[in-house]
């Protein structure tokens, strides 16, 4: 009897301390979902309304050959940039994380300056770095060609024939899936770097030297012991690159050009200029399921490989 | 060629950290298959001694012997040596087979041997069955006998212990002190150990390096180092000791005649006589002095009682000389009923035999 109205207070209390988030959540995140999710199953109306009729032709129209192309680079650029955040992020990571407490924080701080610039800024002077008149196509057709030049007059050796051919017009970066990824990976490598770096400051030492003490070379102590003990970090940090990565939208409409698009930018412009409402929900619930499901499937590896040695040991 | 090859040699080895110099030019012949300890104070360079053996230091100065070979800049996964560490350092993701089995993996043992010598080593320290369990499902004392045995499935040369007993209870640390020393004599390993617990070093080892301030101090067996101290911080940190201030006297043929408290002089065994009237320290253990109610001869120091403390298997007497010094003694109380023969105050007379005193060096 005397129960119920101490559980009846329970719940009051509860609702009370998870009230305003469950009413955050639901207000502009759950409702927003669902409206999109319903506006992808309507119908684009002759001046861009929403036409409120229940049929698959969004998703349908989604595989065409052009949309699965941009869908398959995006893809592959969204990979790329992780997996070159990963081989920059982790040494550094690793880096950072074995110094002294007193470097340490030194080290991070250096690490988040570039972040107190607004990212379209950042990404712009990237811009001015890789285009065809950018800077860095300065420098290779202007000194370094005319450094070529002078060498090649001085002494002259067919070797510097190729070298004066490359320096002779800029290197095309901008515009190309390079370019993005080199955006992206820029834009990204901290969310790389810091749980890889608290994965790394976590690991116990006395760890790697047991693994040394046990026969293990530095190569053997890393794989055995390091690796499988700062895995989280390289999960949670490639998870933080692969989702942004693949929904980026600023990056390539900057870098990528008229011809490199990927999927955010589709579905930029289905909302901004083409104004087809339902087809660009489609494209994002497509978008949001294959992160889903890539992230899903990159947990179950990353678990499974901390736990490798249950069946690779004995 | 000495019959008894040397485990491990220290020769002259310093090793500084900044301005603290951790060990100081440190000389150690460890033999083959004997109980070695390192004891000292916390912070006296035990814990570094250890790591230069097992190669996580390098000595800045003097050379690092292990089987007669000069060890060098050899990387610990190259030295015939395993430790078990203070905090355990066992894998957490792996199992307890898969952390006794690491070292023989690493070095590419058939796998039916690593199977075999795995179960073996489990059951030598008393775990079988434990195979699949994880590290954070054993208790502290389970933990230490897997880090036990996947250092001695190695079959190392020498055995690395840093305070291996120091993180478990009182009665497990005892019963853990026999079986440690029982299976070291049965494997026959050179045990090096390190433990800042006098009781510990003097039960197990058969012999204690003492330390101090990263110096070795003395290198003795147990019943030497608390019978025959070399100096007064020896003295004090093992067991429970007695300086006494006196003058001499008179010195000669192996002894010293030395004036405790001005009273009668007594006699002292020295190794290095004093000069005469030279102020000395001479120590004496609480529990090899008697006390008595009338002097039993002229050797006897005379003092009153302060405080009686009462511990069960002896009573402890404080007694206060007539320079202010106090003098703990310790009587065993052999009959039941006479647990306290002098009550505070009382008048008694110190006696030990000639023997137990020791003259100090500082
Ligand atoms: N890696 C290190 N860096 C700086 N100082 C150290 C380091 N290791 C040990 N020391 C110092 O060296 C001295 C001896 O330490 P240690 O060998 O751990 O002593 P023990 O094991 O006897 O307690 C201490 O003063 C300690 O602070
Ligand atoms: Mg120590």
């Amino acid at each position: 009897m005397g129960k119920r109205p101490a559980s009846r207070r329970a719940i009051v209390r509860l609702l009370v301390l998870i009230g305003p988030s469950l009413l955050y959540l639901l207000t502009f995140f759950l409702f927003p979902l669902l409206l999109v999710f319903a506006i992808s199953f309507g119908e684009r109306g002759t001046y861009g309304g929403v036409r409120w009729v229940l049929n698959l032709q969004n998703y349908v129209r989604f595989f065409d050959p052009l949309s699965l192309r941009i869908f398959g680079r995006t893809l592959y650029i969204a990979l790329a940039t992780t997996i070159i955040c990963l081989v920059i992020g982790y040494p550094l990571a690793y880096f950072i994380g074995t110094r002294s407490p007193r470097w340490r924080n030194g080290l991070l701080l250096l690490l988040m300056i570039p972040f107190w610039t607004n990212f379209l800024v950042r990404t712009y002077a990237w811009l001015l770095l890789l285009r065809d008149a950018g800077v860095i196509n300065l420098v290779w057709t202007g000194a370094l060609h005319n450094l070529v030049s002078a060498l090649a007059a001085a002494v002259p050796i067919p070797l510097w024939q190729p070298l004066l051919q490359a320096t002779a017009s800029p290197i095309r970066i901008y515009g190309t899936d390079s370019a993005i990824i080199i955006g992206l990976v820029y834009g990204w490598l901290p969310q790389m770097v810091l749980p890889c770096y608290a994965a790394t400051e976590r690991l116990d030492f006395s760890l790697v030297e047991a693994a040394q003490d046990l026969y293990a070379n530095r190569f053997k102590s890393f794989t055995r012991v390091i690796l499988p003990l700062t895995m989280p970090g390289v999960v949670a940090g490639s998870i933080l690159v692969f989702i942004p990565s693949l929904g980026a939208y600023i990056t390539p409409d900057l870098l990528g050009g008229a011809k490199s698009i990927m999927i955010g930018n589709v579905i930029y412009s289905q909302f901004m200029s083409a104004r087809d409402y339902p087809f660009g929900s489609a494209v994002s619930f497509l978008l949001m399921a294959v992160m889903l499901i890539g992230t899903l499937i990159y947990f179950r590896l990353g678990t499974a490989r901390t736990h490798v040695t249950d069946e690779g040991g004995i | 060629m000495t019959p008894r090859q040397n485990a491990v040699q220290l020769s002259q080895v310093s090793k500084r950290f900044g301005r603290v110099t951790a060990v100081d030019d440190v000389s150690l012949t460890i033999e083959d298959g004997e109980f070695f300890s390192l004891l000292g104070p916390s912070g006296c360079g035990k814990t570094t001694t250890l790591r230069l053996i097992a190669g996580f230091e390098l000595p800045d100065r003097g050379d690092v012997f292990i089987g007669g070979k000069r060890q060098g800049e050899t990387p610990p996964y190259q030295r015939p040596v395993n430790t078990v560490f203070q905090n355990y350092a066992l894998f957490p993701h792996m199992n307890i087979a898969e952390n006794v089995a690491f070292g023989l993996i690493m070095r590419k043992v058939p796998k039916q041997d690593i199977l075999r010598r795995v179960s073996a080593a489990l059951e030598m320290v008393r775990l079988p069955g434990m195979e699949h369990r994880r590290p954070d499902q054993l208790s502290g004392g389970q933990q230490q006998r897997v880090a036990l045995a996947r250092a001695l499935v190695n079959e190392p040369q020498v055995l690395l212990l840093d305070e291996p007993l120091g993180a478990l209870d009182m009665k497990l640390r005892k019963a853990m002190q026999l079986e440690l020393k029982s299976l070291q004599e049965r494997v026959g390993i050179t045990f090096v150990y390190v433990t800042h617990d006098q009781e510990e070093a003097l039960t197990m080892s058969d012999r204690i390096a003492v330390m101090s301030r990263g110096r070795v101090l003395q290198v003795d067996p147990p019943h030497e180092v608390y019978e025959r101290p070399l100096n007064r911080f020896v003295a004090d940190f093992i067991g429970e000791t007695n300086f006494l201030v006196g003058v001499v006297k008179a010195a000669g043929r192996g002894k010293a005649t030395v004036a405790v408290d001005g009273q009668l002089p007594l006699e002292v065994p020295a190794e290095r006589l004093p000069g005469t009237g030279e102020e000395v320290t001479i120590a004496i253990r609480p529990e090899k002095i008697s006390l008595h109610a009338e002097p039993p001869d002229q050797r006897a120091v005379a003092g009153t009682v302060d405080e009686v403390v009462y511990f069960g298997t002896n009573t402890c007497y404080l007694v206060a000389l007539t320079d202010q010094t106090t003098v703990t003694v310790r009587c065993q109380n052999q009959q039941v009923g006479q647990h306290v023969s002098f009550p505070q105050g009382a008048r008694v007379y110190l006696h030990w035999q000639q023997e137990s005193v020791r003259l100090l060096r500082e």
